[in-house]
C-alpha cells in the first residue's frame, strides 16, 4: 500500500485521539512519500499517550507542514523522496505497524548504504519542523539536578571530568540533609508551576518520600522490579521460539501493555506507558539501576521536556569477573558503589546534554552533586566556567542559587 | 558569566568536523609521532630494511571502542600500554573510515573480505565475498593449520569461509570460539547452565546465540587441533577475568602448537557497552589494552614469529558520539555518525615504520589487500586499496 491509497478507515485501529488526528490531517499523509509517513505514523500512534509537550511538537509538525506551498512542501519530502526503498516495504502493514516498518526501512537503508542520506535528511526536517512555531514561553528556566555516589566511601575517580570546564567546580558542600534539601527545592518548583510532567523524580534505588499532592512525575528503579522481572521473562520466551529474528524484539517488546507485566491501571496511563518503554526499549535498563536513571533522564528529557529533573543514582548489582563466577557458589547479587559512581558520573554528563537540547538552554542550570561528600558542580549562566571553589558552603545555598 | 552551551540550535555538520579535527591533533600530539608524509613521502619503508614479514597477526575490538576514551585526553589512562609499549613501535593511522553496516558480525566480515557484506548482522551466514583465509590459503597453497581465527561469539562461526564459488568451503580459515568451547567443557561438567549467562554470545542481544553453521572446531576436537585437553583448558578458564582473556589464552595456544601464518582475534569485552554501564566499558577497553600487550609480547617470545609477524590492531568501527541527539553515547553504534565510522589501527613489526603517524583517511576494507601485498597473496575482488605506508 502506498501513502496516497490512504483513506479514514484506515485507521480504524488507532486510539480515539490519534484517529481524530490522522483523519484530520489525512490529505498531508496521503501526499507524503512512503519513506516518511510511516515514521510519523509511529509517533502518531501512540498520540494518547503522549506527554503535553509530545504532542505539541507532533501537532507543530503537522502545522508546518499543512502551512507549506505545494513547492515548498515537495521540497521539505525531496530528500525523503529521493530514497530508493525495497518493494516488499509497501506490503507491510505500515499504517497499523510503523515500528516494524521503521526497523525493515533501517536495515534496508544500512544495507544499500542510504542511511546517510537518511539521517540528513531526518536532521534537516527536524530542526526545519522545530523552528516553524518558535520557541514556547517556559513558565520557569530549566533546572537539573543529579546525585551520584550513593554508598561509596573512598573514591579514587576524578568526578566531573567532562562538567568542571563548564561550571564551577566545588570542593567544600556542606550537605546536612542533603536529599532532603533538594527535594525541597523540586517541590516548591512543582507548587509553584504545577504543569502536568514538567517536574521530575527518578531514583535508582527506593525513592525518599514524598509529598503525594505534589504534581511531581515519580519514577524508581525498585518500585518497578517486579515489571522489569516481567519484562525478562517475555524477552527471554522471544528468544527461545522456534522462529526469532532479534531485529524483531524491540518491536515485539514495544507491543506489550503495561497490564501484561504488572503496572497496575488506575494509574496515570501516560506515567505507565512511559515506564514500560524504560523497560522495554531500553538497553540495560532492566538489570543496571546506573543505566536505568541515565535513560529515564534522558527520556524524561526528551519526551516530557520537564522544568525541573532530579536523577538520583544509587549503585547497580556487580559484574563478576569470569574467574569469580566459574568458582564461586550462587550468591545473591552484590553491588558495585564505585563502578556504579563511575557510571553515574557519565550519566551526569549525558544528562546534561539532554537538557541542553531543550528549549531555554541559554538559562538553563544544572547541579551535580557527590551523595553525601563534599563535591558537586554548577553548570549556570551566573557561575563561572572552569573555576574551581575550595570555599565552604552550604548545598542549601548552592541549589537555591540556580532555583 | 558565562554562556552555557547550546545543543539546541548546534550544528550536527559543525560538531562533527570540530570533534574530526581535534581528534587528529589530540592523536599527533599524544604519540609524539611524526608524520609519514612529512618525513618520507608516502613511501613504504620495506624496501630499504628487512626481510618481508612472513606471519601476520590481526587484532580487532569487536564492540568499538571511541577516541574519548582511548587516545583523547580523559582516555589515555585506559590504554597505557598502547601509548607506552605498542605505539613507539608502529605506524599508527588515526583515521579508518568504516563505510559499511555497523553490526559486528558484518562490520568484520567487511574488513576480513575487504569488502562492504550487507547480509543480517545476527544471521549464521558465511560472507558473500572470499575472506583473506582464502585469498591467502589458495593463492600460497597453505594447508588449513596455517590459518585460524579466534572469536567471541557463536555468530562468527563462518567468518573463516565465504560463499564465494571460487572460494568457499575446504580454503577458509579454522575458527575456533573460545566461550562455546567452554560452554561445552562445562556441561560435560554439569556446570554449563550455571554460566550460560556468563558465556552469553554477545552483547547486543544478550540472550541470544544463533545456531552454529560453521568449521568451527568442536570440544572433541580441541585435544587434537590445540593439544589442549578440556580438563586443562576448564581449568585454566577459571584463572581468567574475562571471555577476552580466553580468547588470547587460545591464541597464544595457538601460536605455540601450530605456528599459523594468518592469525585473526576479535576481542569482544569492550561491547559490555551495549549494557550502558560506562566503567565496565571502560574495564573492557583496558583489558583489550593489556591483551594486546600480551600478544605483542608473545610474538617477540615465540622463534617462529619473532622478527617475521606483522601485527595489526584496530577496532572494527567506532561508538555514537555523546552530542548526536540519535543515540545515546557510548552505549551503542547506531547512527551512522562520524565518529562512530570513524577510528584508528596500529601496526607493528619489521619494516613497518615505528612512532609515525598517518594522518589521512583510510578505508577499513583496505586492511586486506595490504596484507595480501605483505603476505603475497591477490585480494581480487576486495573493493580496497593497499595502503601505501605498510604494503
Amino acid at each position: 500500500m502506498l501513502p496516497n491509497q490512504l483513506s479514514p478507515e484506515s485507521f480504524a485501529a488507532y486510539p480515539p485521539e490519534a484517529k481524530r488526528v490522522a483523519t484530520a490531517r489525512i490529505e498531508l499523509l496521503q501526499k507524503s512519500p512512503l519513506a516518511f509517513v510511516p515514521l510519523l505514523l509511529r509517533e502518531l500512534i501512540v498520540y494518547d499517550w503522549k506527554f503535553p509537550a509530545e504532542r505539541k511538537d507532533l501537532d507543530r509538525q503537522f502545522a508546518w507542514l499543512a502551512s507549506l506551498s505545494p513547492e515548498q512542501f515537495a521540497a521539505a519530502m525531496a530528500a525523503f523522496t529521493k530514497l530508493s526503498l525495497a518493494p516488499e516495504l509497501e506490503k507491510t502493514d505500515w499504517i497499523n505497524s510503523p515500528g516494524i516498518f521503521s526497523e525493515q526501512l533501517s536495515a534496508h537503508l544500512w544495507k544499500t548504504h542510504q542511511i546517510d542520506a537518511f539521517s540528513a535528511a531526518a536532521v534537516e526536517y527536524v530542526q526545519k519542523s522545530g523552528a516553524s512555531g518558535g520557541e514556547d514561553a517556559l513558565p520557569t528556566h530549566r533546572l537539573g539536578i543529579v546525585v551520584i555516589g550513593q554508598g561509596v566511601t573512598n573514591n579514587r575517580y576524578r568526578l566531573f571530568r567532562k562538567l568542571r570546564p563548564l561550571g564551577t567546580y566545588f570542593t567544600q558542600v556542606k550537605h546536612e540533609n542533603g536529599m532532603g534539601t533538594l527535594l525541597q527545592v523540586v517541590a516548591k518548583r512543582a507548587a509553584a508551576h504545577p504543569e502536568p510532567f514538567a517536574h521530575w523524580y527518578i531514583d535508582g534505588g527506593a525513592p525518599a518520600a514524598t509529598d503525594p499532592q505534589s504534581p511531581l512525575a515519580l519514577v524508581s528503579y525498585a518500585a518497578l522490579s517486579p515489571v522489569r522481572a516481567a519484562v525478562q521473562s517475555r524477552m527471554q520466551k522471544l528468544y527461545e521460539a522456534p522462529v526469532f529474528d532479534p531485529e524483531h524484539l524491540r518491536t515485539a517488546l514495544a507491543l506489550t501493555r503495561p497490564e501484561e507485566v504488572g503496572l497496575a491501571a488506575g494509574r496515570d496511563p501516560v506515567l505507565d506507558r512511559f515506564q514500560l518503554s524504560l523497560i522495554t526499549e531500553g538497553s540495560g535498563t532492566q538489570v543496571f539501576a546506573t543505566t536505568f536513571v541515565q535513560w529515564a533522564a534522558r527520556e524524561a528529557l526528551r519526551r516530557a521536556q520537564p522544568v525541573t529533573l532530579l536523577a538520583r543514582f544509587a549503585p547497580r548489582q556487580r559484574e563478576k569477573p569470569m574467574n569469580e563466577l566459574l568458582t564461586e557458589t550462587q550468591r545473591n547479587p552484590e553491588l558495585d558503589p564505585q563502578g556504579s559512581l563511575v557510571d553515574a558520573d557519565m550519566g551526569a554528563w549525558y544528562t546534561w546534554i539532554n537538557q541542553q537540547r531543550l528549549t531555554g538552554a541559554d538559562k538553563s542550570a544544572f547541579l551535580v552533586w557527590f551523595e553525601d561528600h563534599e563535591e558537586a558542580v554548577v553548570v549556570a549562566p551566573s557561575f563561572e566556567r572552569g573555576k574551581r571553589s575550595d570555599a565552604a558552603i552550604k548545598l542549601d545555598d548552592l541549589v537555591r542559587q540556580i532555583a | 558569566m558565562n554562556r552555557p552551551v547550546n545543543l539546541h540550535s548546534a550544528n550536527p555538520r559543525q560538531i562533527a568536523h570540530a570533534i574530526s579535527l581535534s581528534r587528529r591533533n589530540f592523536l599527533r600530539s599524544v604519540t609524539g609521532a611524526g608524520a609519514a608524509a612529512a618525513l618520507f613521502g608516502s613511501a613504504p619503508l620495506r624496501g630499504m630494511v628487512a626481510p618481508r614479514s612472513k606471519k601476520a597477526i590481526v587484532v580487532t575490538f569487536g564492540g568499538g571502542a571511541r577516541d574519548d576514551e582511548t587516545f583523547m585526553p580523559d582516555g589515555q589512562e585506559n590504554i597505557p600500554h598502547l601509548l607506552n609499549e605498542l605505539i613507539p613501535q608502529a605506524t599508527f593511522f588515526t583515521q579508518v573510515v568504516n563505510k559499511g553496516i555497523l553490526g559486528h558480525y558484518v562490520a568484520t566480515a567487511s574488513i576480513v573480505t575487504g569488502v562492504y557484506e550487507t547480509f543480517n548482522n545476527f544471521a549464521a551466514v558465511s560472507p558473500d565475498n572470499p575472506t583473506v583465509f582464502e585469498y591467502f590459503r589458495k593463492d600460497l597453497k597453505r594447508p588449513a593449520t596455517d590459518a585460524w581465527v579466534v572469536a567471541p561469539s557463536n555468530g562468527f562461526a563462518r567468518i573463516g569461509e565465504s560463499g564465494h564459488k571460487a572460494y568457499g568451503p575446504g580454503l577458509g580459515a579454522g575458527v575456533i570460539l573460545p566461550k562455546r568451547l567452554l560452554t561445552a567443557a562445562l556441561s560435560a561438567n554439569s556446570e554449563g547452565e550455571r554460566y550460560q549467562h556468563l558465556l552469553r554470545d554477545n552483547y547486543e542481544t544478550p540472550l541470544y546465540a544463533p545456531t552454529l553453521a560453521g568449521r568451527q572446531i568442536e570440544l572433541n576436537q580441541m585435544a587434537d587441533v590445540l593439544k589442549l585437553s578440556v580438563d586443562d583448558f576448564a581449568t585454566h578458564a577459571r584463572s581468567l577475568a574475562s571471555p577476552d582473556e580466553l580468547s588470547v589464552y587460545v591464541a597464544k595456544h595457538l601460536m605455540r602448537e601450530l605456528a599459523p601464518s594468518l592469525l585473526w582475534v576479535t576481542l569482544h569485552d569492550i561491547d559490555i557497552a551495549h549494557s550502558g554501564t560506562f566503567s565496565l566499558y571502560i574495564d573492557g577497553i583496558q583489558r583489550c589494552d593489556r591483551l594486546c600487550a600480551e600478544l605483542w609480547q608473545a610474538i617477540q617470545k615465540e622463534p617462529e614469529y619473532a622478527n617475521q609477524t606483522t601485527m595489526f590492531i584496530l577496532p572494527d568501527f567506532g561508538r555514537d558520539s555523546d552530542l548526536n541527539s540519535g543515540g545515546n553515547g557510548f552505549q551503542h553504534h547506531r547512527t551512522g555518525d562520524q565518529l562512530s565510522r570513524t577510528t584508528w589501527m596500529m601496526v607493528l613489526g619489521p619494516g613497518i615504520r615505528q612512532n609515525t603517524v598517518v594522518d589521512r583517511a583510510v578505508d577499513s576494507t583496505d586492511l586486506i589487500p595490504t596484507l595480501g601485498s605483505l603476505l603475497g597473496f591477490n585480494a581480487r575482488f576486495s573493493q580496497g586499496k593497499p595502503i601505501a605506508e605498510i604494503a
